[in-house]
């Protein structure tokens, strides 16, 4: 308790650098995957490939690819730069499948009564698939968040600032009470992350209070997969 | 690009294969795997038995879920090294931080298993005079075995990315390439060590993905087939549809 107290500041600087590397990589991937899950929804060849490429890309583990990275995009190792991309892919790899989902969830009589009506193609997504996904999209992004700030910490065995220095030093030097603050924390930030992310939903989506839940099948893919 | 030739160099070099090479790929490649192997298995004998009762009584699924949340929240780092100032370096600390990290994936897919079938497919078991333990095993089990693979699947590859960091508080594995590589600045050993964990994942993960598949109930695979009509699900307009023979 001692060595929390008498180290908060260099720990509240870890927390707020972390904070710092962690928001990017979620709007990145959120906004980079509703196009490409769009795709992947629209025919049946490409759900089938750029979903198994997520799978696929979901399963490399981090540390393996925070050191291939540099290599193919000529970052430096030590870069955070290097981390926001790697946590960004991940992030997409979740996101597309949700993505797809989300609009697949979407019911058909309603797509064709907007089409009826005369909405265009792109009205007709902006103003009633993209908002009627909105739900089962909110559970995906708040596994983006949870995933990315505990990523966040691998950065550490590489020197990169953040929550995952606590830890590597915490070993190092044998502080017991380091590493426990730095799990606390990476935590504490990911409970008010996903917090954060439920109220911008109530807030956005004011319509989910009075109707049912998103469909339990889709909410459960999401769960299930991550 | 040129570290990526060295990196297959390293790998395909027989030197580095040979068991008078002080790090053998081959040893650490088994060891990697040996670990994995061990965390799955006792994971599975841990989580397995508590999902199926969840998933069959219904009772403690927000806890669950809760569970799985949290645990996703948690730095695999943070869990490693604390682990291991608490019980001391060695095996048994990577291990245990390998299982609590693979739970809450296997027991999500044993009770969203259970979850998924048909209520009406259980009251019919029920209504046959089937016992509860005939519905597990014969009705909830079979039935709900893909998501459980699927859970396997997430955690055995969360424990394969994890025992990676075995090597991080000194117990071999293919990590060993990637902290050597670290510390002594050798990039290529870290770049072949990184290459290697990731090919055995994604092995891994085609082999789960395939397995998946085939323990999809026969009856099952039947019905979906005949089932699974896309389009509209509304009856059509009576004119001009002609009646057909069968459908509905």
């Amino acid at each position: 308790m001692n060595w929390i107290l008498e180290n908060s500041g260099t720990l509240l600087d870890e927390t707020l650098v972390h904070l710092e590397l962690s928001i990017p990589p979620v709007i990145l991937s959120f906004i980079l995957s509703v196009p490409i899950g769009w795709v992947a929804n629209r025919f049946r060849w490409s759900r089938a490939v750029l979903l198994t490429v997520a799978g696929l890309f979901y399963a490399i583990p981090s540390l393996p690819l925070l050191l291939v990275l540099p290599t193919l995009i000529g970052t430096s190792l030590a870069s955070p730069v290097n981390l926001v991309i790697a946590l960004t892919l991940y992030g997409m790899a979740l996101m597309v499948r949700s993505t797809a989902d989300a609009l697949a969830e979407v019911d058909a009589d309603v797509r064709q009564s907007a089409t009826a009506v005369g909405f265009s193609a792109w009205q007709r997504f902006w103003q009633v698939e993209f908002p009627l996904a909105g739900p089962v999209l909110l559970a995906g992004l708040r596994v983006v968040v949870v995933s990315t700030v505990s990523l966040v910490t691998i950065g550490g065995v590489l020197g990169i600032n953040g929550l995952g220095l606590a830890f590597t030093d915490g070993l190092q030097r044998s502080i017991i009470a380091e590493i426990v603050a730095g799990i606390v924390l990476v935590v504490v930030i990911a409970l008010v992350l996903d917090g954060l992310l439920v109220l911008l939903g109530r807030a956005l989506m004011p319509w989910q209070r009075s109707t049912r839940e998103p469909s339990k099948r889709a909410l459960r893919k999401v769960v299930a997969v991550s | 690009m040129n570290f990526f030739s060295q990196a297959f160099a390293f790998l395909l070099a027989p030197s580095n294969w040979a068991s008078t090479a002080i790090n053998p790929i081959g040893t650490r490649l088994v060891e990697h795997l040996w670990y994995t192997l061990i965390a799955l298995v006792i994971t599975a004998v841990i989580a397995i038995p508590i999902g199926f009762a969840i998933g069959h009584s219904g009772r403690g699924r927000g806890l669950a879920v809760a569970l799985s949340g949290g645990a996703r929240a948690l730095p695999t780092l943070g869990v490693i090294s604390l682990l291991a100032l608490l019980i001391g370096l060695g095996l048994r600390a990577p291990i245990v931080a390998l299982v609590i990290l693979a739970i809450p994936s296997v027991l999500a897919g044993a009770y969203t298993g259970f979850d998924a079938v048909d209520r009406r497919t259980i009251d019919a078991a029920r209504a046959v005079g089937m016992t509860e333990w005939q519905i597990v095993t014969q009705v909830e089990i079979p039935l709900g075995l893909p998501l459980l693979i699927g859970g396997l699947r997430a955690g055995a590859l969360q424990i394969v990315a994890t025992a990676t960091l075995a090597a991080y508080v000194g117990e071999g594995g293919l990590g060993t390439f990637i902290f050597l590589g670290i510390g002594n600045n050798d990039f290529v050993t870290a770049l072949a060590g990184s290459i290697l964990i990731i090919v055995l994942a994604i092995v891994l993960e085609i082999l789960f993905s395939l397995l998946q598949r085939l323990v999809v109930p026969a009856g099952v695979r039947a019905g979906r087939a005949k089932n699974d009509r896309p389009g509209a699900t509304r009856t059509r307009a009576a004119v001009g549809s002609p009646l057909q023979e069968g459908s509905k």
